[in-house]
């Protein structure tokens, strides 16, 4: 009884309440202006609304990219990378990329997008932003002044996640899962974040948008992502020697399928990452669009093309090793050049990749397992180049001068100053690639150790780090 | 009673199966298996690597047939199976001293 009475209190308090609400709603519709007093008001009131408009569609966009970049590293490059391992190492790799998802993430929220993007000085930002303080719905208009910069920040996560993982292919089927961990981290802070605010950073070294000392064209990552992931494997897979049995034993990969699967969801999520770069869905990320989607088909021409030349058949693993390697080519490229030139980057990208992997590789002997510095590094290095030549002010109109003309980009608009900042540009990516990577190596391989035991690679890392196999063939029915 | 135990290209395992049961092969094994006879494998390039792949994938078919059935269902293997290259395959023939049905303890080739 005493809980129906309760019922029927509550309700009439709801009643009146509402009917309040009504009362006050109705007269404060009394109290205000008439239509015809401000005319400037209602001009505030839609350029406001335009303002809304132009950035839920810019916002959109970038969710979108946001959602495509991360669809790179997991499952795609899990899966490219996945599918070139042996079989017993298939989930020690994918988890390699997955795990960078979950870590790297945590470490930006804490404090490494402050000192990426915070301000700074010219080579690290500072802690403005520890645990993402001031960063919320209004944009950073120094970056983007049409998106939240949260929307920022978490497309921005999004490559600090991939770069790191890249590194893998050069130590796959090796390395502890804990001495990646600490690789990564340590690798994350003290070589990305510095290189991140060089280029993309408020007053970074290098950067072309806001005033750099050596303005150098990385229109999506050309030096920060593939050029430091890129060298860094090169120096991970020299420090760490090569795979028990290489280059006796054959190794080939062991699902082709899954590195098809992985490589054309990395082509696809790559429109987020370079068309997203433009941090707006207006022409430029057309523009980017396009000239990435031209590169990545070319190069994967170029690759098959010369393996077909060399090997009398053109082979799957060929033309989608070509695509990445056009895809890392265009990177820093895609926001500058027109998509003819995009063509010729990608072309050459194909065939020179597939020269570093095939032949400098061999020539050398170092065990770049999954070929991380033959297709990021060496690709990552010519798109800086060539991003120097091919860059035009019709596309971006980047430089200007005090008056606000715009002034040549690149080579071809007769620039000569271009090609060498981007030389520049490459240079310090290089050296803090190096040196950065071979500090953390000598760290890690000092306090915790880098490689499992022999035993443990015989063995595979899927069993020996992570207690599961990939295949399980004996399971019941 | 006789095992015949045939190796034969994968590709031609449907037509020597139709083959045997036109004859009135009744029962069979038919595993998937590698391994190589005097056909040395292939090579396969990776990223420019090559490597040698000598344990080709086979199939292998076992059955055990009652004497009045072996040589013909030797003929329908040979006749099935072949394409005249190398890598074909071959056939083993083997005695066999008993046959055990399990459900019912039946023996001989009536267990068949």
């Amino acid at each position: 009884m005493s809980i129906a009475k309760n019922l029927i209190a509550w309700l009439v308090t709801g009643v009146v309440i509402l009917g309040l609400a009504q009362a006050v709603c109705a007269q404060s519709t009394a109290i205000s202006p008439s239509p015809a007093t401000d005319i400037n008001s209602r001009l505030a009131k839609v350029e406001q609304q335009a303002a809304d408009a132009k950035s839920s569609a810019d916002n959109a966009w970038m969710l979108t990219s946001t959602a495509l970049v991360l669809l790179m590293t997991g499952p795609g490059l899990a899966l490219f990378y996945g599918g070139l391992v042996r079989k017993k190492n298939v989930l020690g790799t994918v988890m390699q990329s997955f795990a960078l998802m979950a870590v790297i993430t945590v470490l930006w929220g804490l404090f490494s997008y402050s000192l990426s993007f915070g301000s700074g000085n010219s080579f690290i930002g500072g802690f403005h932003n520890l645990f993402l303080k001031g960063v919320g719905a209004s944009p950073d208009p120094d970056y983007a002044p049409t998106i939240p910069a949260q929307t920022f920040m978490v497309y921005q996560l999004m490559f600090a996640i991939i770069t790191p993982g890249l590194i893998a292919g050069a130590f796959a089927e090796r390395m502890k899962f804990s001495a990646m961990l600490v690789f990564t981290v340590l690798w994350s802070v003290i070589v990305y974040d510095p290189m991140a605010h060089m280029v993309w950073g408020k007053g970074g070294l290098l950067n072309a948008a806001l005033g750099g000392r050596f303005p150098t064209l990385d229109f999506a990552g050309g030096t920060v992502v593939h050029i430091t992931s890129g060298v860094s494997a090169l120096v991970c897979a020299l420090y760490l020697g090569k795979r028990v049995g290489y280059p006796k034993e054959s190794m080939p990969p062991h699902s082709v399928v899954l590195s098809f699967i992985g490589a054309c969801l990395l082509w696809v999520g790559w429109f987020g990452f370079n068309a997203g770069s433009a941090l707006a869905s207006g022409s430029l990320a057309t523009s980017a669009f396009v000239a990435t989607h031209f590169a990545s088909a070319a190069a994967a021409i170029g690759w098959a093309a010369a393996e077909w030349i060399r090997n009398g058949k053109p082979s799957v693993l060929g033309g989608i090793s070509g695509a990445v390697a056009g895809l890392v080519a265009i990177t820093p490229a895609s926001g500058f050049v027109k998509p003819m030139p995009a063509l010729i980057i990608g072309l050459i990208a194909g065939v020179f990749c597939y020269y570093m992997v095939a032949k400098v590789k061999a020539r050398f002997g170092y065990d770049d397992s999954l070929d991380a510095f033959g297709v990021h590094g060496a690709g990552g290095t010519l798109g800086a180049v060539l991003t120097g030549i091919f860059a035009v002010s019709a596309v971006n109109p980047i430089f200007k001068d005090a008056q606000g003309n715009v002034l040549a980009s690149g080579l071809i608009e007769g620039n000569l100053r271009q090609l060498f900042n981007q030389l520049v540009g490459v240079a310090i990516s290089w050296v803090i690639a190096i040196v950065g990577t071979l500090l953390i190596l000598k760290l890690v391989d000092v306090t915790i150790g880098l490689r499992v035991s022999e035993e443990e690679e015989v063995e595979g890392l899927d069993l020996s780090q992570h207690g599961e196999e990939g295949y399980y063939w004996e399971a019941s029915a | 009673m006789m095992k015949l135990e045939a190796i034969i290209q994968n590709s031609k395992l449907e037509a020597v199966k139709a083959a045997l049961q036109e004859i009135g092969v009744e029962g069979m094994t038919v595993l998937e298996v590698r391994g190589h006879g005097r056909q040395k494998g292939h090579t396969e390039v990776y990223r420019g690597r090559e490597y040698s792949v000598d344990l080709i994938p086979k199939t292998k078919i076992e059955m055990v047939l009652p004497d009045a059935l072996v040589e013909k269902a030797e003929q329908a293997i040979l006749s099935a199976a072949r394409t005249g290259k190398i890598g074909d395959g071959k056939i083993f023939r083997t005695r066999i001293e008993e046959a055990i049905r399990i459900r019912n303890e039946e023996r001989g080739e009536g267990a068949l």
